[in-house]
């Protein structure tokens, strides 16, 4: 195992992607943060809070099970079996530049599964994604436009986000 | 907020829901978490998701049922997977052809699930080990109805955070209903204290065997329960003379606006439907601020649709294999 990321320097990559976000939103249009459970619900939270320190107004935020869009559910060689949980977005999403957030980008299966999903809840005006932390490994045509760091690793590795509001540490680990 | 660190272990294993009474506590919880996050679906724009798409459900109902039957294939739709219908009356079920020989010839076609409604109990475990597809109970006699027991339950735990210490009464006629017992188990299972409150002719016989408390008396009962089932008299399936009148048993155990003034004011007052507006419940109670009949029925399409969903996920976890007997 190895430290990629401390917890200073998780701070400071949620920082950049502040920065970039907020330098990139068009004038007159509104924007919303929406995080892929689990560990995006929890980066999309801290990332609405500063968007919205920055910004001054509040930054609506939301969570996104994507369970039911996954593409492995009916696959019987998918071991596990997720378990459904709730989503909640407690806003229109229509006409909004909606930042879906996850922690870590690998293959790309979840972040299309979660464009799925979004569509269904209505037509914003644009879908950007942000993550903590990009990782090699794409398996779709899927780029992040915001990348807090990106990471080295090789296939078979894995790259986890452990945060104290669900791990009781910060950090990011390769192993 | 996310859940700290609760990755839960358990894993759903029944292809077939068949009854409450084998289900575990943590089976029904699990179930009813699941159905949380189905209930979204049905609020928004676009009231569909994938994950049966391409999956064949079958209604094969031996039994007539409107609202079952229309939840069942509404909840089937939500989740994208494509309803055959098939019941009694249009069917080659009134040719004679035998219950086997119908579902043989439906999974000839190529289905997934069958959601079977039957009047013999236990119809739905016969079919199950003969088939591959998953079999879900739609009611069975007068055995379950496992999906109404646990759409009851959803409905407690949403408006009581829990059931666990609750008190529960169902009322009326218990020796006949398979929604009675399933609401049975899952309530008691989740730790209410159950009582059977009707006339001793609508009671079954060996009640003293199962996990809950009787009463001849809904007035003795009113005062006390959390919650109350009002079942409907069903005269389709009544034989003899269970009650002197309609009168007589809507006086004694019907849900009047008097008795409700006896009642907590936060209790729970439910029905299965269809109701008997001034028999067992009057206009005014199944109406008022009380009754959470109507919920029930939104709720029942979230339950199956979470039912629908977990058979499928035990289904496609495992090999295909038929049990011939």
């Amino acid at each position: 195992m190895k430290v990629l990321l401390n917890a200073k320097q998780i701070d400071s990559a949620l920082n950049k992607l502040t920065n970039r976000i907020v330098a990139d939103i068009p004038e007159g249009v509104e924007i919303a943060v929406i995080g892929i459970r689990s560990r995006g619900e929890i980066v999309a939270q801290r990332l609405a809070g500063r968007l919205s320190k920055k910004i001054g107004s509040e930054i609506p935020c939301g969570t996104l099970d994507i369970t039911l869009y996954r593409d492995d559910l009916n696959s019987p060689k998918s071991g596990s079996q997720p378990q459904v949980r709730t989503t909640e977005i407690r806003f229109d999403i229509d006409d909004k530049i909606i930042i879906l957030v996850d922690d870590v980008l690998h293959t790309g299966r979840s972040t299309r599964a979660a464009m799925d999903a979004l569509i269904d809840l209505g037509r914003p005006k644009a879908i950007r994604l942000a993550v903590l932390v990009d990782r090699a490994g794409r398996e779709f045509p899927i780029q992040a436009d915001y990348a807090g760091y990106k990471a080295v690793a090789k296939p078979g590795q894995l790259v986890q986000v452990l945060l104290k509001e669900s791990d009781d540490k910060e950090q990011v680990i390769v192993e | 907020m996310a859940e700290k660190g609760k990755t839960r272990e358990f894993k759903w294993q029944r292809k077939h829901l068949l009854g409450l009474r084998e289900l575990t506590a943590e089976e029904i919880t699990y179930l009813l978490d699941t159905a949380q996050g189905f209930e979204e679906i049905s609020a928004r724009a676009v009231k569909k998701a994938p994950p049966l798409r391409g999956k064949l459900v079958v209604n094969l109902f031996f039994e007539d049922s409107t609202r079952t039957r229309n939840s069942f294939a509404l909840a089937a739709n939500r989740l994208s997977a494509d309803v055959v219908e098939f019941t009694k009356k249009d069917s080659s079920v009134s040719k004679g052809e035998t219950l086997l020989d119908t579902a043989r010839n439906l999974e000839a076609m190529g289905i997934d699930i069958v959601v079977i409604r039957h009047n013999a109990g236990g119809a739905p475990t016969l079919l199950s080990k003969y088939i591959n597809a998953c079999v879900v109970n739609a009611g069975d006699g007068f055995c379950e109805h496992p999906t109404q027991g646990l759409l009851d339950v959803f409905t407690i735990r949403k408006r009581k955070g829990s059931l666990k210490g609750l008190k529960i009464a169902i009322v009326g006629d218990i020796s006949h209903s398979r929604v009675a017992r399933s609401d049975m188990w899952a309530m008691t299972k989740l730790g209410a204290e159950v009582t059977f409150v009707g006339p001793p002719t609508l009671i079954p016989p060996k009640v003293d065997q199962l996990p809950v408390k009787v009463s001849y008396s809904l007035d003795d009962v009113i005062e006390k329960v959390d919650v109350i089932n009002m079942l409907r008299i069903q005269f389709e399936r009544l034989g003899g003379n269970p009650f002197p009148s309609v009168r007589e048993y809507s006086h004694y155990f019907g849900l009047t606006v008097e008795r409700m003034k006896r009642a907590k004011p936060d209790i729970l007052v439910m029905h299965p439907g269809p109701i008997n507006r001034g028999l067992e419940i009057e206009s005014e109670v199944a109406d008022g601020k009380n009754s959470v009949i109507l919920q029930q029925v939104t709720n029942g399409v979230t339950v199956r649709m979470a039912t629908l969903f977990l058979v499928n996920q035990a289904a496609a976890g495992k090999p295909a294999e038929i049990q011939n007997g």
